[in-house]
């Protein structure tokens, strides 16, 4: 057996890292270079980003997913990969086959006041509960969703019902539809690189004529006429094309002013020439919807070839940023983090009754932790080269931080007490802040741009840093409290001793077994002390960060707007959160709190910092407000209400903690009659 | 007896957490109230006062219900310096507390300063246009201006406080008394229709067309009072009239005594200062291809006759203009894009939180760091 407990924490790291570099390798292409044509840069919401992201971003705001499930399967079928449509892929459906993208239920619909005034109940598709629509199914009542869509805009947007920002969601969700559809091509086109070929034979008939008109002379009317025609289909382009897909011409002068290709192509008539870009978009849509995979290819590297010389650093850009896509790392990480999560948890249950069992299972958990810490930190790392920004610019980014800063402090907690704590703690918060963000990212893109006040990376990466930080660690000291009250009111674990450090440091292989004073040794510390003991030195952490954190972010606010402190939501947020962590400290210092209290305090402080994470925001007030959020406050409700059971929980008498009425391992000095040993003031 | 009593209160840490504790809920309360009364409300409600109190609506009494921010922060700063005098020995290591809690007082008496001492005022300029004033947010004053010389003007200007608190205002240099009939904070003017239910406001001038009456004084922070107030004008000889002076009128009354012009207006209070700032270019930079705004910039000429100092400044986000005690910050722009407004803001207790925060900081830091180092040391060898 003991073979068995040595090789499993290996099996699971080999296991995950072997997905983990699958998910890495670069891919190859199909029949169509879908990937190579997904990297191709565009510009759009003022930032490079390829045609991946364009799709990836539209669909989350259309569909709330990142690709288009094909087949129906029922969801215990879990081993069974259902037929999708990647991004790209329904991207280049709907700009190239919208007969075809018409057909795709893509339009999701969940409120249902929004269903029954559309008569849309018993239409669409049904899958887990949500209903989704094609483009066909709301075509009919497009007029009354653009109307309602507008009445809904003209109020602020905090006062607006939910029907009204279902509504409004819906409009926008069509037209962006709309405005991908005549993205390369007009909508529904046959043989657009052919009519673009005759348009520019033309070009220089008309241009000559219209000179001619200019001057009064006789002009070649059919000339004019044989341009015109076309003309129409661009000018729509023009006021709908939704990414910016052609570079300028000129890549020295302004590298910056890209155009959608309607305004590029009625450009091609001052020019007297289309531009190259065009001719290949043209041939690739051409391609793409006639299933010429040969052409489709060809006009995808001739399109690299042209961009390379003037566009390379775009060109890398689209690359980068296709490849972030389609890793996924934080979804990966999640999924480790969960694993680990359960190995944690099941190490810390089988802590007392199989101890070797236990050991086995708290390392497996430890090295996926590391592992999914490694991947979630090079997602981070990724984004940051992307952006060219530190860690945190936006609520989603502050998910992924807080997540990242406690996996660090949980990586650092389990290295100094080896028995699962940290790992299980680390793994938890990753999980949960990771399925946060991952639910922050539906709005679209998490990347766009920072308007001027926040522009600027000096104080993104001191304050917002040393902030998220702050709550980070805030939020740490709080799991590890609410630990110590499960452990202690229904299992004994907190009673028990913990082994010296030395017997598990010393000989990598040797799996020791804790055990309680052993003679010679100096007498060993207990689960219960050792958290009380974590928690505080989290706690010390977390008032160093969040008040130097506040005072930078008060400091930055005296160089944009000119007053250090205004009282805004937000920065009484944090304000809340040092002053919380301030009282923890007196407290324990004064002897007014020991380890229950300790614990409990804590807990609060979970309530604290989520109230200044998120709670502020929904405010929709002040200078920071982000936007006002009502399924996100029905979450905050929930998480308040647990934390103020688990509270509860830590009121309970001693007597009914299992931890402290079962009849002690440990000598002495057990829970709230310990002398508390860690004090800063006399 | 009692004095020990009193020492062992405002040195306990009790206290200390006590205070923590009202200066939480304080915090939370008040951002709270932030949704109904405002940011600037609240804010005088809450934290620039030293009770809260609570009052029925439009009961004319009102009773404190809990500890304000100049209460809790005060007894904070009492509790400190009485602790430190009383329990702690100035040793190495305390010296990570010290810095601490010095750095905590710095910041309260220094936050306590910009309260007392601070002024924000606003300059708003046409691109071109120069001044040597700022103008208040909130207050407004009433200028009278004699005009009668075409080369200077010889202004008078009651500021809104004296509007508010006093019935007749007499001034030397005038030759009239000024009678406030009315005074309205904030206040919305409207044309004098016929077969209108409310009178005409006043009997000269545009008071004589128009009708006034009172709103409620605006909470949102991106919109200010219209404050109006009508005024009578009397001589030893007799009344001139009554006049509607309000922010909502934006040219200056005039009328004319004996043989002088005078100028009636009512305005935002202006700061005049000995230097003057012109707006040489707006500029409003978005990302390409978008309407979300990367920059606000102001270029602006700073001239001062009395030292001959004459420079362009660039102002712009994160980057104000500190001068001669003054702070220039780019806040807003008009919608044409060729006129910016800054916000000026003298403020002498500036740097303190600069100071606080890297005593604090460095004194959190050399604390945990030798208490903590402490801690595992105890650990490894427990």
């Amino acid at each position: 057996m003991k073979w068995l407990w040595k090789i499993l924490p290996w099996f699971f790291l080999a296991l995950f890292g072997a997905e983990i570099v699958a998910v890495m390798l670069p891919k190859a292409d199909g029949k169509f270079h879908v990937r190579e044509f997904g990297s191709l840069p565009v510009l759009l919401n003022g930032r490079i980003q390829p045609f991946d992201s364009v799709a990836r971003n539209s669909l989350l705001q259309i569909r709330s997913t990142g690709d288009v499930p094909l087949e129906e399967v029922p969801s215990w079928k879990f081993w069974h990969h259902p037929q999708k449509l990647k991004a790209t892929e329904w991207l280049l459906e709907v700009m190239t086959r919208p007969e075809t993208a018409d057909t795709r239920p893509v339009f999701l619909i969940h409120y249902s006041d929004l269903l029954g005034e559309l008569k849309l109940q018993d239409k669409g598709v049904q899958k887990s509960g949500l209903r989704y629509y094609t483009y066909n199914d709301l075509k009919p009542l497009l007029p009354e969703i653009f109307e309602q869509g507008r009445k809904a805009g003209e109020g602020k947007s905090e006062k607006q019902t939910t029907f009204q920002k279902q509504v409004a969601k819906l409009a926008n969700a069509v037209t962006l539809y709309q405005r991908l559809k005549v993205t390369l091509q007009p909508e529904g086109v046959n043989g657009f690189a052919g009519e673009l070929a005759g348009f520019q034979k033309n070009l220089g008939a008309a241009q000559a004529a219209a000179q001619a008109s200019e001057t009064g002379k006789d002009f070649d009317k059919e000339a004019v006429r044989k341009v015109a025609e076309p003309l129409r289909d661009f000018q729509f382009m023009a006021q709908y094309g939704y990414p910016m897909v052609v570079p300028p011409l000129q890549p020295g002068l302004v590298r910056e002013r890209w155009q959608n290709a309607g305004a590029s192509l009625l450009d091609s008539l001052r020019a007297g020439q289309v531009h190259p870009a065009m001719v290949c978009f043209a041939a690739m849509a051409d391609a793409y919807r006639q299933e010429n995979p040969d052409g489709f290819n060809r006009a995808v590297s001739d399109y690299k070839a042209w961009l390379m010389p003037g566009f390379g650093r775009e060109l890398r850009k689209g690359g980068a940023e296709f490849y972030y896509n389609n890793v996924k790392a934080f979804l990966h990480a999640t999924i480790i983090y969960l694993c680990a999560f359960v190995l944690a948890c099941g190490a810390i249950l089988t802590f007392a009754l199989a101890p070797n069992l236990s050991e086995s299972l708290r390392r497996s958990a430890f090295y996926l932790v590391i592992l999914a810490g490694l991947v979630h930190t090079f997602g981070l790392v990724f984004r940051m080269v992307l952006e060219g920004r530190p860690p945190v610019t936006n609520l989603y980014s502050s998910a992924i931080f807080i997540g990242w800063g406690t996996m660090v402090l949980g990586l650092i907690i389990e290295r100094m007490y080896r028995v699962g704590i940290g790992s299980l703690v680390a793994s938890f918060a990753g999980f949960i802040t990771l399925l946060i963000a991952h639910n922050l990212a539906l709005g679209g893109d998490t990347m766009e741009m920072l308007r001027a006040v926040l522009d600027t990376n000096f104080w993104l990466a001191t304050h917002v840093v040393v902030i998220t930080f702050g709550y980070a660690a805030t939020f740490f000291a709080g799991l590890l409290a609410i630990l110590y009250i499960f452990l202690g009111v229904f299992t004994p674990m907190l009673g028990r001793n913990l082994a010296p450090a030395e017997a598990v440091t010393s000989g990598s292989g040797a799996l020791s077994v804790p055990a309680s004073g052993i003679e010679g040794q100096k007498p060993a510390i207990n689960i219960g002390k050792a958290l009380s003991k974590m928690v505080y030195g989290v706690v010390c952490f977390a008032t160093l960060f969040s008040f130097v954190g506040t005072v930078l972010g008060g400091i930055w606010a005296d160089q944009s707007w000119g007053r250090f402190w205004g009282w805004d939501p937000k920065e009484n947020g944090a304000l809340l959160i040092v002053l919380w962590n301030a009282i923890i400290l007196h407290a324990r210092w004064g002897g007014l709190v020991r380890d229950r209290g300790l614990m409990n305090l804590a807990v609060f402080g979970n309530i604290v910092t989520s109230f200044s994470w998120f709670g502020v925001n929904m405010l929709g007030i002040g200078l920071h407000s982000y936007g006002f959020m009502d399924a996100a406050f029905k979450w905050l409700m929930v998480f308040i209400g647990s934390q103020l059971f688990v509270i509860a929980l830590g009121f309970l008498p001693i007597g009914l903690w299992k931890s402290f009425s079962a009849p002690p391992t440990a000598p002495a000095g057990v829970g709230d009659d310990a002398p508390t040993t860690v004090s800063a003031t006399p | 007896m009692f004095l020990d009593r009193l020492i062992s209160f405002f040195t306990s840490i009790r206290l200390t957490v006590v205070c923590l504790a009202l200066g939480l809920v304080l915090v939370f309360w008040g951002t709270l109230a932030q949704v109904d009364l405002g940011l600037y409300k609240a804010q005088n409600e809450f934290f620039r006062s030293f009770f809260v109190y609570w009052a029925p609506k439009g009961a004319p009494w009102k009773i404190p219900v809990f500890p304000a921010g100049y209460l809790v922060g005060g007894v904070l700063v009492i509790n400190l310096l009485a602790s430190h005098y009383k329990r702690f020995s100035f040793s190495r290591d305390k010296a990570g507390i010290w810095m601490v809690h010095f750095g905590i007082i710095l910041l309260l008496l220094g936050q306590l300063m910009t309260d007392v001492l601070s002024r924000e005022t606003t300059l708003h300029l046409r691109e071109g246009e120069a001044k040597n004033y700022s103008e208040s947010e909130r207050e407004t004053e009433l200028a009278i201006a004699d005009v009668t010389d075409p080369d200077a003007d010889n202004v008078i200007a009651i500021p809104q406080r004296v509007l508010m608190g006093s019935k007749v205002i007499h001034r030397r240099e005038l030759p009239f008394t000024i009678l406030v009939k009315s005074f309205l904070a904030n206040s919305q003017v409207e044309n004098h229709e016929p077969g209108a239910t409310l009178p005409p406001a006043a009997t000269q001038d545009i008071g004589a067309r128009a009708t006034v009456r009172g709103l409620p004084r605006v909470t949102e922070m991106d919109r200010r009072d219209v404050p109006s107030a009508v005024v009578e004008l009397t001589t030893p000889r007799g009344s001139l009239g009554t006049w509607l002076v309000s922010e909502f009128v934006d040219r200056p009354q005039s009328f004319t005594l004996g043989d002088r012009v005078y100028e009636l207006a009512l305005r935002p209070r202006r700061y005049y200062t000995p230097f003057s700032v012109q707006l040489l270019k707006f500029r409003h930079d978005v990302y390409p291809g978008t309407d979300i705004p990367k920059n606000f910039s102001s270029r602006v000429l700073l001239q001062r006759p009395e030292t001959g100092e004459k420079r362009e400044v660039l102002i712009y986000m994160n980057n104000p203009l500190r001068y001669a005690g003054e702070t220039f910050y780019q806040a807003s722009f008009d919608p044409d894009n060729q006129g910016t407004v800054l916000q000026v803001v003298r403020n002498p207790g500036w740097l303190t939180p600069y100071l606080s925060c890297v005593l604090v900081g460095f004194g959190l830091i050399v604390q945990f760091v030798t208490h903590l180092l402490g801690f595992t040391f105890n650990r490894k060898t427990a």
